[in-house]
């Protein structure tokens, strides 16, 4: 058990600065700063009421509706009559409750993980939970964040604080620079297909070194968000210039001369610099091609140049019979070139690829030309859609023949109706190609949106870095 | 919760990994209350074919396995989702144990607050386990006191969090332990919110 005192990762600053109690066995009582719920936390409520029990910190707990609402026809009442309870019950809960509630029709409405860091609710130093696995994301702040499950949910509505075993702590530092059209979602991918979509488990990631220091806060969140994909609950970046920069002047951050007082403590969060990690993995950026997911895990990762593996080469029967099942559902061919693998379908949004940067980055590929599959762009947050309209980007989309609508979850996960038809297959910015993930019998091969954009324009997975030839 | 100590019962084999929560509960049956129940849901489309129909290839779909309490899964068991509802699924349809090589750590966190055991064992063993149900029908036996697997003549050790095993052997939920600490977490929460008054949010509205 680490010292409170000694030298401290980040991971180690924040679990401490956290605990009301400490527990055995390394189970510690923590302390939460942001409870963020959306529609899919009805169960908890349900625990909530059941006990008769109150919301413990209404004005630490904010609603934000994103899993089930629509991404069209926003000025009608929601079609669909179960969709529209389970908006309806968020919207019941955090007025019963007391709760601010950023719903749909509110203008900072958006992804519940875009929304976060983009209203200064996540800041450096907080412990966040959500009840989403992609609570991952808000790491890249410096904060600590992981998802819980809805008697998670009901445990902090009830008391603001949750028992949690202290994680192991890892270290992925990443040498060198990124290429040239190779950005954080790669990245995310390269370090997923070496570790495996279990190798995080137990453990906390910090992702440090020149490589995600370089990355603007866009990246950060980006590959924080995709952490959760290698099994990891929570992903961290450490604070520094870049954070704060990004962070002033956001409606929920402290504002002038709070800011500075609180980024003064924000900047003693980043490790010792003798501290020890239970396991480091070091990568060099120089050496990450676009990454394209193959399977149904996404550990299937290779480079956007490569050949799909044979199951006949596997190194074991599991391997093997987990190669043949994942080509079989894909509708692959073992050693087939993955440039020829053609797409009916591609998707630009989620909590992991739906930020102003991603919009502008697959604008960057499409302007002036057209895709030859349909598509649909949904922004991570309102926000970010009004940015990307005052930036033309919105125009690029439609002239190139994609739709452009409004922000949720939308195909990710295909909760609010937005879906694959059985046996379609998409290129997709989003975070999990899993069987039937947008819905059934539906193919997703996951990628950066410059990627996504690519393969709009051709119709096939391809290498972006040709087509952006001579655009800066 | 449901105390458990030691259980002998039917196991299912599931030669799988990476059986990931959207396979364990598509999303699209998560609008269900959990009065209305999630077991008929578990696995609904791996253990159907493209046409709808239950595939024959697979021991979770046979009658002669049916009562399976026990289920034996390849590495990465419930990575994915935080959605609980993939244990109320397993729940639901009977199982109070998954013995695997690997979890995702929020199914397991999840498995537990439903009284459902995630036991973890080697990929050999795990092997070992799926071979011998593959030959047909058998019974388990989970030890959670000693943490063990009898199958047969063999023993198989298996891990758990300890404060898991100690919650799931005598039926304990969180919420009454935390209880008890009230008068902790208020004086965290203020001595907190004066010290890092940047840590409580602004008010814009």
């Amino acid at each position: 058990m680490p010292p409170d005192a000694g030298p401290r990762t980040l991971f180690d600053k924040l679990w401490d600065a956290h605990r009301v109690v400490a527990g055995e066995d390394g189970q510690d009582l923590l302390w939460v700063d942001r409870h963020l719920v959306h529609e899919g936390s009805f169960h908890g409520f349900d625990k909530l009421r059941a006990r008769g029990a109150p919301v413990a910190r209404p004005d630490l707990t904010i609603a934000v509706a994103d899993h089930y609402v629509p991404t069209r026809g926003r000025d009608r009442p929601i079609a669909d009559p179960a969709i529209a309870d389970v908006v309806g019950r968020l919207e019941r809960n955090a007025g019963e409750h007391g709760l601010r509630l950023l719903g749909l029709g509110d203008a900072r409405q958006g992804i519940v993980h875009v929304v976060g860091p983009e209203q200064g609710l996540t800041l450096p130093g907080l412990l966040v939970v959500c009840g989403d696995s992609h609570t991952s994301t808000h790491g890249a702040l410096g904060a600590l964040a992981f998802g819980i499950g809805a008697s998670e949910v009901a445990h902090v509505l009830m008391t603001q604080t949750l028992w949690q075993r202290r994680s192991k702590r890892m270290r992925i530092t990443v040498s060198g620079a990124l290429a040239e059209g190779v950005g954080a979602k790669d990245l995310a991918l390269a370090i997923i297909a070496r570790i495996g979509a279990d190798g995080g488990a137990g453990h906390a990631v910090e992702y440090a070194g020149p490589a995600v220091r370089a990355l603007s806060m866009e990246g950060r969140l980006t590959l924080c968000n995709m952490a959760i994909e290698s099994g990891a609950r929570c992903g961290l970046v450490a604070p520094d210039a870049a954070t704060l920069a990004w962070l002033r002047g956001r409606p929920y951050a402290p504002q002038g001369a709070a800011f500075d007082r609180a980024a003064e403590a924000w900047m003693q969060l980043p490790g010792d610099a003798d501290a020890e990690f239970d396991r480091e993995l070091a990568l060099d950026a120089a050496e990450i091609a676009p990454i394209v997911t193959w399977g149904v895990s996404p550990e299937d990762a290779l480079p956007v140049t490569a050949s799909l593996p044979d199951p006949a080469l596997a190194a074991d029967p599991a391997r093997a019979a987990q190669i043949s099942e994942a080509l079989a559902y894909m509708d692959l061919r073992p050693g087939q070139r993955i440039a020829d693998i053609r797409v009916d379908r591609v998707f630009i949004g989620s909590c992991t690829n739906a930020r102003i940067e991603d919009l502008r980055a697959a604008a960057a590929v499409l302007r002036g030309r057209r895709a030859v599959v349909p598509g649909l762009i949904s922004p991570g947050s309102s926000p970010v859609k009004r940015q990307a309209e005052q930036e033309g980007l919105d125009r690029v989309f439609t002239a190139a023949g994609l739709d452009w609508v409004e922000s949720g979850c939308s195909m990710c996960v295909g909760m609010n109706g937005d879906l694959l038809r059985p046996g379609e297959r998409a290129a997709s910015t989003t975070n999990r190609n899993f069987k039937g993930r947008q819905g059934p019998g539906s193919r997703t091969h996951l990628m950066s949106p410059a990627m996504v954009a690519a393969a709009a324009v051709t119709g096939h997975l391809t290498d972006v870095r040709p087509l952006l030839a001579g655009r800066g | 919760m449901d105390k458990f100590d030691r259980l002998t019962a039917p196991a299912c084999p599931l030669p799988v990994s990476n059986v990931d929560t959207d396979q364990l509960i598509p999303a699209r049956f998560m609008k269900r209350t959990r009065a209305q129940g999630y077991g008929e849901q578990l696995l609904h489309d791996l253990r159907r074919d493209g046409q709808g129909t239950l595939r024959t290839d697979l021991a979770l779909n046979d009658p002669a396995r049916a009562g399976a309490r026990i289920l034996v899964a390849r590495r990465n068991f419930g990575g994915g989702s935080s959605r609980e509802a993939a244990a109320y699924a397993l729940v639901d349809a009977g199982f109070r144990c998954v013995i695997a090589p690997s979890f995702g750590d929020i199914f397991a966190a999840n498995a537990v607050n439903n009284g459902l055991v995630p036991a973890r064992i080697g990929e050999a063993e795990a092997e070992d386990l799926l071979a011998r149900l593959a030959e047909g029908p058998g019974e388990l036996t989970v030890d959670l006191e000693t943490c063990t697997i009898v199958a047969g003549n063999r023993s198989i050790p298996f891990t758990i969090a300890p404060t898991w095993r100690t919650r799931l052997l005598n039926g304990w939920d969180d919420i009454q332990l935390t209880l008890a600490h009230q008068r902790e977490i208020a004086a965290f929460a203020a001595a907190r919110a004066a010290a890092f008054p940047w840590s409580l949010p602004g008010l814009p509205d």
